[in-house]
């Protein structure tokens, strides 16, 4: 593809004006005439039978339309799930709860307020019974929390197993052998990787509004996956796909909590659908809080074996992952992605058993990294542990380990290859770029004056760009949503009558800045200046497919596929234009709003000529149809596995245990970029949300099951001033997975971040004789830490 | 109950419940949806508007309070069909991703440099610190309102950081 400025070029974003001057639309901006609110009333109980559940109260305050209960919906089944391997959640209580938080009514009224009162009115008696919370507790059975399971081990993934297909091996006994030589290293640690809440700063809000007339619906909902929820409603309701049109409209962050489809939006639909009348819900903090998806939330064991000198001779994990109450979308195969990780980016023989256990809190399922910044934190830290007890400096140790690059693409353990890579590449680069013996310089000056400075390092590859059609075959496809099974990317390039162009993409950003992308793809296939273009997104009536934004996989899967449409257009139209121009089709080329002749800039016809000529059949040639546009699906053959390696400086206050970050450098490797600027405010984003789960955030219930941070004063977010600023460049080992040799960028901060950070933290710590501190580092823990180093 | 106040620029009255919250006030009732509510609480700052030039949040304080006040939001920022200095900050420095804290963000943003036009980075981050982005990392956040402090002063931003070497 012709080279431009624009393709690689830091284009400001198309999306910025409207958002800047407060005019773009998100979910709850809307209230057409008519609009009814919802208030859900929620369990405050975690565990219980329910006695009796009397709504007469709610349903005679004044302005209230309906109150509905479980009896109203049973019809409709419970929630639908990809992977359904637990309970799947009841659209409303079913006679009992399972976390704080559970929807047990739902009320309609005139407004908010009055919606929110008359759920407070609604009477509820619980026959309450023990709360499962402790995941080694809930492993061992002792409670079963749904009578109808087994266990409450949903399911166990191990490194092997799943692949036999491919003829593997299980390397559990190569490892467990490695253990028993002589000259082994064995270093073992058992570490928490904390729940987490995703908190996007636009709480969820979904609109329905059922014309009964013509039997169909048009939702609104602030979703990362539009056509998910469009197929979720159609197949719950018996309808058609086209009878039920959904569109995101601007999405205020997502992160993974907006993919799942969820209970509260199948319920609006219901509600406008009984009572002919839009119907709108929007999240409290609270909700938001409790009852939208969880992330992490893994307790295990980690252990390396090496030599003396730094060769790992395997690595073993057990963990158990908390599910939580109910299976909804992904829920239990989210740590599979961590599993096609475990070995992140060494040439090692692995042992990994993840147990996925159901207790009585909110579900789990994808929040940004999604299963890989549990698996990476796990091996990134035992490697640090392990460089620490052979006294070898960690980047050598991983150096000594990593994949070389001569050896890809790299078979991994559990079946998937690392597509392209050149780790101690992009080692040295940081290397450099933090002067890092300076920093050790600086480090070890810092301790002689008895400060607790730590230079913590890291590593990560991630598997990301998700559409390989194998997937579908694991549960990763909305198939039980009705929709095709695979993850293919979407993209439709059409040139208009009037020489602008439309593209429609199946995915739909939540901040990405996609619309910004897409037009620079476009643009810079077909010479049209980025102004021209619009980019349409997150409306199921713009296109029957869309998968949606997550995994990271929009540029890498439906850019993709928005480039081969773009290739396809091209194509007819130097048809077009040889014909306008009595030349050869190939010697055409497309430049600056127009085509020519190769050699011959004045031989020339403008887009505006081709889309004319397009458009009205007599002047195009005969064996030309007209119209100009393409659709083109891309199915990838693989993932791809961008990587990249941090840095962070800490410096800890001995009598408060508060940790500053006073540096955060970082080389990524995402392949090729389109647009560096999102892609650093892509990394930015991802190492704050990293760094917040280092340092402050973590989802705490009790041991009863209440949720103690259900507001931002208790699950706390960083701030402007808990962050430095970050100090960021690449290295580009383009993939190829795609034509485009890009990999995705959108998880890679979070998944470089939070093990670069304990790390110093520890390394702070070390020569007190500290060997590891849960997180998150708030001060109180790492001043207990030091209080009991001291003893 | 009967309020009065004048909403960027313009006299406004209406009857509202004695309860309902300012920024149910100004979103719901005015119509001006670009303040928006993130926690309710008073902890992220999406709803930041400026009264009688301050900078607060409009969920922590009921719309009767605001009698006689003089209130700004985001979509009374521009003047003359001109970004604010702020605004085009965020816009060449990428100084947002979702836009949802944006409003919140810049209002806050705005009101600082009003004090001081030329903040160093800790009181840039200090200023802006009762506003949650989830996004950005703040550091384009940072970025944006230096270049924004800039511009006020009459000075030629310093050049985005993305642009690389190599």
């Amino acid at each position: 593809m012709a080279t431009t400025s624009v393709m690689g070029g830091s284009v400001r974003r198309r999306e910025d004006p409207a958002l800047i001057q407060g005019t773009g639309i998100y979910v709850d901006d809307l209230s057409p005439v008519g609009l009814l609110h919802v208030a859900f009333l929620r369990s405050p109980v975690a565990r219980a039978k329910i006695t009796r559940l009397d709504t007469s109260r709610a349903e005679a305050t004044e302005g209230v339309v309906a109150v509905y209960t479980h009896d109203d919906v049973a019809a409709l089944g419970p929630l639908l799930a990809q992977v359904p391997i637990g309970k799947l959640r009841p659209l409303l209580a079913a006679g009992e709860v399972n976390h704080v938080g559970e929807a047990i009514a739902m009320v309609v009224a005139e407004n908010r307020y009055v919606a929110a009162d008359a759920a407070e009115a609604i009477e509820v008696d619980f026959d309450e019974l023990p709360a499962v919370i402790d995941l080694k507790q809930a492993a061992s059975d002792e409670i079963k929390i749904h009578d109808e399971l087994d266990s409450n081990i949903l399911h166990t993934w191990t490194y092997h197993g799943y692949w036999d297909a491919l003829g593997l091996e299980d390397q559990s006994p190569e490892v467990e052998a490695a253990m028993e030589r002589e000259d082994a290293v064995v270093v073992s640690m058992e570490m928490i990787n904390q729940r987490l809440i995703p908190v996007a700063i636009e709480p969820r809000s979904v609109m329905a509004d059922y014309q009964s007339g013509y039997d169909r619906f048009t939702v609104h909902s602030s979703t990362q996956v539009p056509h998910a929820l469009g197929g979720a409603i159609s197949k719950t309701f018996g309808m058609i796909a086209s009878d039920v049109r959904v569109i995101a409209p601007e999405v205020g962050g997502g992160f993974g909590s907006k993919l799942n489809v969820y209970n509260d939006e199948i319920l609006v639909a219901f509600a406008s659908k009984q009572l002919g009348r839009p119907v709108k819900w929007t999240e409290t903090r609270r909700e938001a809080s409790g009852s939208t998806i969880h992330g992490r939330g893994w307790l295990g064991t980690a252990t390396m074996v090496g030599t003396k000198d730094g060769q790992f001779l395997g690595y073993k994990l057990h963990a158990l992952a908390d599910m939580g109450a109910y299976t909804q979308n992904f829920t239990v195969a989210i740590p599979l992605l961590g599993l096609w990780i475990a070995s992140g980016q060494y040439k090692m023989p692995v042992s990994w058993t993840v147990d996925c256990v159901t207790t009585n809190t909110m579900t789990t399922d994808a929040y940004r990294g999604a299963g890989r910044p549990e698996a990476i934190y796990y091996l990134e830290r035992i490697i640090d542990a392990f460089a620490r007890e052979i006294g070898m400096d960690p980047f050598d140790v991983r150096k000594k380990n990593f994949w070389q690059p001569e050896e890809f693409p790299a078979l991994m353990g559990c079946g998937f290859s690392l597509d392209t890579g050149d780790y101690a590449a992009n080692v040295d680069k940081l290397m450099e770029k933090a002067d890092y013996p300076a920093l050790m310089e600086m480090r070890d000056q810092a301790r002689k004056e008895g400060r607790l400075v730590g230079i913590g390092v890291g590593s990560y590859v991630e598997v990301c760009g998700f559409g390989p059609a194998v997937l579908a075959e694991i549960g990763f496809s909305w198939t039980n949503y009705g929709l095709p099974a695979s993850f293919n990317g979407s993209g439709l390039v059409r040139v208009n009558p009037d020489a602008t162009v439309t593209v429609v993409i199946g995915t739909g950003p939540t901040g990405q800045g996609h619309e910004t992308t897409w037009a620079q793809i476009v643009g810079d296939g077909l010479g049209i200046s980025v102004d021209r273009i619009r980019v349409l997104h997150g409306d199921t009536r713009e296109h029957p497919m869309g998968i949606g934004t997550f995994g990271s996989r929009s540029v890498a899967v439906d850019g993709a596929a928005t480039y081969e449409a773009t290739l396809k257009v091209r194509e007819k139209a130097a048809k077009l234009a040889a014909h306008l121009l009595e030349a050869a089709e190939d010697d055409i080329v497309f430049a600056d709003g127009g085509a020519h002749v190769a050699g011959s800039p004045d031989q020339r016809v403008e887009w505006a000529a081709i889309a004319k000529a397009a458009y009205q059949a007599h002047t195009s040639p005969d064996d030309v149809d007209s119209g100009l546009e393409a659709h083109t699906a891309f199915s990838p053959g693989n993932a791809t596995w961008p990587f990249g390696s941090h840095i962070a400086v800490v410096e800890v206050d001995p009598d408060t245990g508060n940790v500053e970050l006073l540096r955060y450098i970082g080389v990524d490797d995402c392949g090729n970029e389109i647009n560096p600027m999102i892609v650093n405010g892509q990394i930015h984003g991802g190492i704050a949300q990293g760094a917040g789960q280092a340092l402050l955030e973590d989802a705490i219930y009790d041991s009863a099951g209440n949720m103690l941070t259900g507001s931002l004063l208790d699950y706390t977010i960083p701030t402007a001033t808990d962050l430095p600023s970050f100090e960021l460049d690449r290295t580009v080992t383009p993939t190829d997975v795609n034509p485009m040799g890009v990999k995705g960028v959108g998880e890679a901060g979070t998944i470089g971040t939070a093990h670069t950070i304990v790390n110093a933290v520890v390394d702070a710590l070390a020569p007190l004789g500290v060997k590891h501190v849960d997180m998150p580092l708030r001060p109180r823990r790492v001043w207990a830490a030091i209080q009991e180093a001291r003893g | 109950m009967q309020v009065s106040m004048t909403v960027n620029g313009k006299s406004v009255s209406a009857d509202v419940e004695p309860r309902t919250l300012l920024v149910h006030f100004i979103r719901e009732q005015l119509r001006l949806t670009g303040t928006h509510v993130g926690c309710e609480t008073g902890y992220c700052g999406a709803c930041t508007i400026h009264l009688d030039g301050d900078a607060i949040k409009s969920c922590t304080i009921f719309a009767v309070q605001a009698e006689g006040a003089e209130i700004k939001t985001i979509e009374g920022l521009a003047e003359n069909g001109q970004l604010h200095p702020v605004q085009e900050g965020f816009w060449e420095r990428h100084g947002l991703q979702c836009g949802f804290c944006t409003p919140g963000m810049i209002m806050s943003a705005s009101a600082l440099l009003a004090d001081n036009d030329n903040p160093t980075e800790d009181e840039i981050r200090h200023g802006i610190e009762g506003n949650l982005c989830r996004c950005t990392g703040y550091h384009n956040i940072v970025r944006a309102v230096e270049y924004a402090g800039a511009k006020m002063r009459g000075e030629e931003p310093a050049p985005p950081d993305w642009e690389r070497s190599d």
